[in-house]
């Protein structure tokens, strides 16, 4: 025989240890997960019950709930959306459909890709200097979501081009091909295609805007407000930022602890429910558009 | 002078690639032409020269003129919606929109301004009839057009073409990921279609060519080699290329 014993033996041996490194590897994700989980869980539950989540915090934030954080975090989150989502969807479908390959298209997608490299305290800068100072929102809620909806557009207008691009062209010729418009056939055919893979953008979006501390730190997060937001130009408090408060300058660290880990789990598990809300709508979608 | 299409030397360049070479053709309304040759020799690129689907490509420059009822359709100021309305396009995959049967049908004329139901179900249920289709999805109008076969995704496809009553169809290879039976209801379809539209089809197909249609034109790398009635085209052939293309000596 040309092929030796030898060979075919080292062959599945290679083989063995590659997959067993894979493994190996896969389950320290895994087990890195759960970890994290565990212990935010173990944790922080005992800090949870009705109060904590509707109520103010009490006694120099050691005492009482994170409700103001929490409608602060979630007005962040719509508000933030609210920018990113029209713009980001909008220039995606520019980018895909409208442009021929170009140095224009190229230069857009650099632009894009550079957006998405830029360090997230550098946006909380940038949005302190435009939106806070020059337009003069002041600290508030709109200056905090245009900086993170600004922070999280490159993830939207990607996943909207990779949505887009991955529909295939006979669809569009279909649809042009019966009289329609380039705008009727985006609009009736593609976009309705593409919306539940936009969705996993805005679900990404969503989960990187509700954690993060550096883009809200200038431009609206307040460290204690004993009251709730009463418009888009009001500071509001965010959990983020009221974890980190709490866990590094509180007036007690060691007493507000199980608050700020009673905060993480709440953090969590706000990213979880609208992560778990944006794919039922996913796969109602998905759904509708095959039984429409 | 009455034919509905006609070309004057048009030749096609896909950037420095000419994938058309000085073409001139007409044809008469009412009438069934088939295109003919092997892979690549520009028979689709042709077709799609009629309702200005290579326009979607870059770089594309074509010289001539080609005119559908006597306009000159690559003139500046020609609207190209209402052109694709009037010369309506088959496919060579069935490709129905992700939406139910009935919604394929009525979309060509939802985007072309008519929403009223009463007059979307009669012209839906006249189209799907047309076809031949009617019978089978009456009773599931409301389901995804997917769930339909493929030979069955085709004929929803003509139906969606003839819904918004274009004067000229034009089939690229449209039986040609379908199974026979599926084929030859396709071809039946086209034989009736005959008396009320004008089609012009591209086919790989030499049986079907002869099979559906009156006038055959044969290409070979981007230039028509001969031009005629089918009959007297595969019976009699003048040129030599045909006669070999024809009798399956290359292709």
């Amino acid at each position: 025989m040309i092929i030796s014993k030898k060979v075919i033996r080292i062959k599945n041996i290679k083989q063995n240890i590659a997959f067993n490194l894979f493994r190996v590897f896969s389950a320290i994700v895994v087990l890195s997960l759960i970890a994290i989980l565990s212990f935010i869980v173990y944790n922080g539950f005992g800090a949870i019950n009705w109060n904590f989540i509707t109520s103010m915090p009490d006694d120099g934030m050691t005492k009482g709930g994170i409700y103001p954080a929490i409608i602060g975090t979630l007005c962040l989150v719509a508000g933030s959306m609210i920018f990113a989502i029209p713009v980001g969807v909008l220039s995606g479908i520019y980018i895909n459909e409208y442009t021929k390959d170009s140095y224009y298209k190229r230069f857009i997608k650099l632009m894009t890709n550079n957006l998405a490299g830029i360090p997230s305290i550098v946006f909380g800068l940038f949005g302190m200097s435009l939106f806070v100072n020059t337009l003069g929102f002041g600290d508030s809620i709109i200056a905090g979501s245009l900086t993170l909806g600004l922070m999280v557009l490159p993830v939207v207008i990607r996943t909207t081009e990779e949505a887009l691009k991955a529909i295939d062209n006979s669809f569009r010729h279909a649809s042009l091909a019966l009289g329609a418009t380039k705008l009727q056939t985006i609009r009736k055919v593609i976009l309705p295609m593409a919306f539940p893979n936009i969705i996993t953008g805005v679900i990404l979006s969503v989960g990187r805007v509700s954690g993060e501390t550096a883009p809200i730190l200038f431009t609206v997060a307040a460290y204690f407000l004993p009251k709730l937001p009463s418009g888009i130009f009001d500071q509001v408090m965010a959990l983020p930022y009221h974890l980190y408060v709490i866990s590094t300058s509180g007036t007690n660290i060691e007493e507000s602890r199980p608050i700020a880990y009673g905060t993480a789990l709440v953090l969590i598990g706000l990213v979880l429910i609208v992560n778990l809300l944006a794919n039922t709508l996913r796969k109602y979608f998905g759904k509708k558009i095959k039984m429409n | 002078m009455n034919n509905i299409i006609s070309t004057e030397s048009v030749s096609l360049f896909y950037s420095e690639f000419q994938a058309l070479k000085n073409i001139s053709i007409d044809v008469l309304p009412n009438t069934v032409t088939a295109l003919i040759g092997p892979s690549g020799c520009g028979k689709s690129t042709y077709l799609r020269l009629f309702n200005r689907m290579n326009d979607l490509i870059d770089n594309v420059r074509i010289t001539g003129k080609v005119t559908v009822d006597s306009e000159d359709i690559y003139q500046k100021d020609v609207n190209i919606v209402e052109l694709r309305r009037k010369v309506g396009m088959v496919f060579q995959k069935p490709n129905p929109f992700p939406k139910s049967i009935f919604e394929n049908v009525a979309y060509g004329l939802r985007v072309n301004g008519i929403n009223k139901l009463s007059t979307l179900k009669e012209k839906v249920e006249i189209s799907l009839q047309q076809v031949a289709l009617w019978d089978e999805v009456k009773d599931k109008l409301k389901k995804s057009a997917f769930e339909l076969s493929g030979g069955q995704q085709q004929r929803l496809c003509m139906a969606r073409t003839l819904a918004i009553e274009p004067a000229i169809i034009l089939m690229d290879e449209p039986a040609s990921a379908l199974d026979p039976i599926s084929t030859a209801k396709i071809e039946q379809l086209i034989f009736e279609l005959k008396t009320k539209y004008t089609i012009v089809i591209v086919t790989h197909n030499l049986q079907q060519a002869g099979r559906v249609s009156d006038y055959t034109a044969f290409f070979y790398l981007g230039e028509l080699i001969e031009k005629g009635e089918t009959k007297e085209l595969f019976i009699n052939p003048k040129n030599l290329k045909t006669q070999n293309y024809i009798t399956g000596r290359f292709g």
